[in-house]
């Protein structure tokens, strides 16, 4: 059996009257990896839920094998041998691995389950895809890479020769994503048509055969992978070359005070004998693998989590915080890792979530005031260059670009004196990003002191002053900003030889299994 | 019958693509956009809708409906019921349920007026609203410090209320003969009963309360995301607690007006109330998932719930069936809800 070969004409589709693609005319030959890319909001989603049947376009045709078809439903799509694994998995966290991988379409007999007959084909198909669990774990006990093949397995068990793959590796370390990307290349050996939508340019060029880009939900190229790189690629998501991704960080002076020191801090097992510091006005940089105790230094530092000892102080004065609330009082800002699930109240409106943090600001004795909220709200909103009709519309209408604007904009209602940031720009656009940079160097400008925490070493490298690597639960190292190159950071994170910087702390125990999510 | 309408409609499709495809095209986009949004506004305001249109078809079809007496009966009979909805209005928004509020309510009622002929009927009342609110602290402290789920000790409570109240009546009811007893659940003032009024001021304050104040946003913000909440600084575990003390203060108010009323306490779990209370929450379309929500859609479920009763006296309807139907709406209401909720998603 070959793979499918899907031609799309002129689909659009819009939701709640705005356009999310128009006229897109793609032809996708069978048994190839299909790259669909593009900015955030730029439509790859759409597309790839519309091939995989998820979502009805509202023009245009699909053909699949030459033959119009209509894909009404999952089930429609399974018939027609169309796969879509989501962004969101899935899968049925309690059950075990076989039931999920044969879940709707169990072999039987007259109701009875043939538990031989799935057991041979599910040792079939894991074998071919390097899927070394026991069919009988629990899925929630998978790691995420592993879920991503249950999946997998899944659409090969309903016959699938199409499969949409939508932002398959964004949840991965290095590592795990290069395994999945593998298991894609051997589905591809079956002559199984895979359509790989990511914003990961590297995954991408890694793996395609042809290489679709969109933007602003119209169509801009179709070209083979062949030749491709992620500079040609950007420019035509854009439509214009990047700018220089990071702006110039500027330092008044290198003995400002330490808006923030931290000595011995620890919660095993997460980190241990952590200390540093944050002087006004600098930006350091946290790196290190994920897991290697960064976010969680993070939560400590901001009350969110209670450290089993160790010292805190902020603007020089010993602090014991047991809540956030705690922190937020003494001028400490969060911007969390997770928008969706910690920093913004999604179903709120803008206005709402801007005031959530400082809600004391604009009223008295806890009435507020419309008018004075509303002002604080808009001037917040303009310093972060978020535009829209009404502070009133929900949040989640926002772009991901704008929500981390919103989430950022909740502590600039009264200026912190420390700000950490944890993945400021995850899910955020390109464009958008440039823009949280600005503000991140604009605030430091102003005195504050800011901690960014990134998976992205040229975050890290392009914004700090400094830069401290953690590993393994450990702070292994610290380099000024002239000496903090790519190659000796990534060595200090892996827990090679560091050259230079303090070395310390045992080898981390788990080298390797986590690795960077940075585009290498 | 089916298959012909959808043959032609299958067909129309066809033509109007075939004859004139940009043209045709835009005039279904707008119409579909229209569409969108009347859902949208129907979703938001159906319970105003259907409030209205109630009101209309009673008004048109009794002679009885629009007058002074029967309105002022209507507010009566909703106003314990109302209290306790309102009760469940803040714990629903904060993400948490309350099956206790009926069992405060009840007991309450065994409290005040057990009290009354030792302190006098309003420090025994006053009394009994204090004690509802101890209630109601003592089920948030429960709920956030042991972190058991609010559903479980809620339940939980309300049995041990229950047990409470078995246990001081030894039950046998509680009768009250002192008349002043009787002002609070069947006073009036400018044609209404003081309960009537304390219905009105608990939603009034209750709203300037969501709407207006600090404690509102936390509120809503608690509810819609917790994690979020206390990584902005706030004590979702005290939100938690006060909003079960104001469930509870509520609850109060409508055991007190109930003993009042009747001049007999009984001990109970007052399930059925809290269920029907809870009915007029979801039927005026605040969310269980939390985070959603406003007082003044609870206030609607109410009355809505009000004018069946009221319907089923005025047009001679056997009131056997009255509790299908209050179970058919609240049903109706959940699935639009759900319904909607899964096209926009």
């Amino acid at each position: 059996m070959s793979g499918l070969r899907v031609e799309l004409r002129g689909i659009a589709k819009r939701y709640s009257g705005v356009a999310a693609l128009q006229d897109v005319s793609v032809s996708i030959a069978g048994g190839e990896i299909h790259a669909l890319v593009g900015e955030n909001g730029a439509g790859k989603s759409t597309l790839g839920r519309i091939i995989g049947g998820a979502v009805s376009p509202d023009e245009g045709e699909i053909l699949i094998d030459g033959r119009p078809v209509r894909l009404r439903s999952p089930r429609d799509a399974i018939e027609a041998g169309v796969a879509l694994i989501d962004q969101e998995l899935a899968l049925a966290p309690e059950m075990s691995v076989l039931d999920n991988v044969f879940l709707g379409f169990e072999r039987h007999h007259a109701g009875w389950l043939d538990r031989a007959a799935q057991r041979a084909r599910y040792e079939q198909l894991a074998h071919r895809l390097g899927l070394e669990v026991s069919p009988r774990t629990r899925v929630g006990e998978l790691r995420m890479a592993d879920q991503q093949k249950v999946e997998v397995l899944r659409a090969m068990v309903r016959g699938a020769r199409l499969i949409v793959m939508d932002e398959p590796t964004a949840a991965l370390s290095r590592v795990e994503a290069q395994r999945l990307l593998q298991v894609a290349r051997d589905v591809r050996a079956e002559g199984t048509t895979i359509v790989f939508v990511s914003h990961f340019l590297a995954d991408v060029l890694a793996i395609s055969d042809t290489i679709t880009v969109l933007k602003d939900g119209r169509h801009i190229k179709t070209v083979p992978a062949e030749g491709q790189t992620e500079d040609l690629l950007v420019t035509s998501m854009l439509g214009r070359p990047l700018d220089k991704l990071f702006p110039e960080p500027r330092l008044k002076t290198r003995e400002a005070p330490f808006v923030l020191e931290v000595r011995g801090l620890t919660r095993r097992p997460a980190f241990e004998d952590v200390s540093f510091g944050v002087r006004s006005g600098e930006i350091v940089g946290v790196a290190g693998l994920v897991g290697s105790g960064r976010s969680e230094v993070a939560h400590a530092v901001f009350g969110a989590d209670r450290p089993d000892s160790g010292e805190i102080l902020i603007g020089g004065t010993r602090v014991r915080p047991r809540s956030p609330r705690d922190m937020v009082r003494a001028g400490v800002a969060l911007l969390p890792e997770s928008r969706k699930e910690q920093g913004l109240v999604m179903l709120r409106s803008v206005l709402d979530n801007v005031m959530l943090a400082h809600s004391d600001a604009a009223s008295t004795v806890g009435v507020l005031r419309p008018g004075a909220q509303r002002e604080a709200a808009r001037r917040v909103l303009s310093g972060v260059d978020v535009r829209m009709a009404s502070t009133s519309l929900p949040v989640s209408a926002l772009s991901g670009g704008n929500q981390q604007k919103v989430a950022l904009a909740k502590w600039l209602v009264a200026q912190p004196r420390l700000l950490i940031a944890d993945e400021p720009t995850r899910g955020v656009d390109v464009g958008a990003r440039r823009a949280i940079y600005d503000l991140l160097v604009d605030l430091a400008d102003r005195g504050v002191g800011v901690l960014v925490i990134s998976s992205e070493l040229d975050e890290v490298l392009g914004l700090a002053h400094r830069v401290l690597v953690m590993r393994a639960g450990r702070l292994v190292a610290e380099y000024p900003r002239a000496r903090a190159e790519e190659a000796v950071v990534m060595r200090a994170a892996f827990g090679g030889t560091a050259g230079e910087g303090t070395e310390a702390g045992p080898p981390a125990s788990h080298e390797g299994s986590h690795a960077y999510a940075e585009h290498v | 019958m089916q298959s012909t309408s959808e043959q032609l409609l299958a067909e129309g499709e066809a033509r109007a693509q075939a004859v004139e495809p940009a043209g045709s095209g835009g005039a279904q986009r707008n119409a579909a956009r229209f569409g969108r949004a009347l859902a949208r506004f129907v979703k938001e305001y159906a319970i105003v809708v259907v409030v209205v249109v109630m009101f209309i078809v009673l008004a048109a079809t009794s002679d009885v409906f629009l007058t002074w007496t029967n309105i002022s009966n209507i507010l009566e009979q909703i106003a314990p019921i109302g209290l306790l909805a309102g009760a469940l209005t803040f714990v629903t928004i904060a993400g948490e349920f309350d099956l206790s509020a009926g069992a405060i309510a009840v007991l309450i009622g065994i409290i005040a007026g057990k009290l009354q002929p030792l302190v006098g009927t309003w420090p025994s009342l006053g009394l009994a609203v204090v004690c509802a609110i101890g209630f109601g602290l003592i089920n948030g402290t429960i709920i956030q410090k042991a972190r058991i789920n609010s559903f479980v000790t809620t339940l939980a409570t309300s049995l041990i209320l229950a047990g409470i109240g078995l246990v001081i009546t030894g039950g046998f009811l509680v009768t009250v003969a002192e008349p002043s007893f009787a002002d609070l659940g069947s006073g009036s003032f400018l044609g209404l009963q003081w309960s009537v009024y304390l219905l009105i001021a608990f939603f009034v304050l209750g709203s300037l309360i969501l709407s207006r104040t600090t404690f509102g946003r936390w509120l809503y913000a608690v509810g819609g995301n917790p994690e979020a909440a206390r990584l902005s600084g706030v004590s979702v575990q005290r939100v938690k607690i006060i909003v079960f003390g104001i469930s509870g203060l509520a609850a109060g108010i409508a055991g007190a007006v109930l003993v009042s009323r009747t001049g007999t306490g009984q001990s109970g779990d007052g399930i059925t109330q809290t269920l029907a209370a809870f009915a007029a929450v979801v039927v005026g379309g605040t969310s269980l998932r939390g985070g959603q929500g406003s007082l003044w859609r609870t206030a609607l479920g109410v009355v809505f719930l009000g004018l069946i009763t009221n319907a089923f006296n005025l047009l001679a309807i056997d009131p056997i069936y009255q509790s299908i139907v209050q179970g058919a709406i609240v049903l109706v209401a959940v699935g639009a809800d759900a319904l909607t909720r899964r096209r926009a998603g």
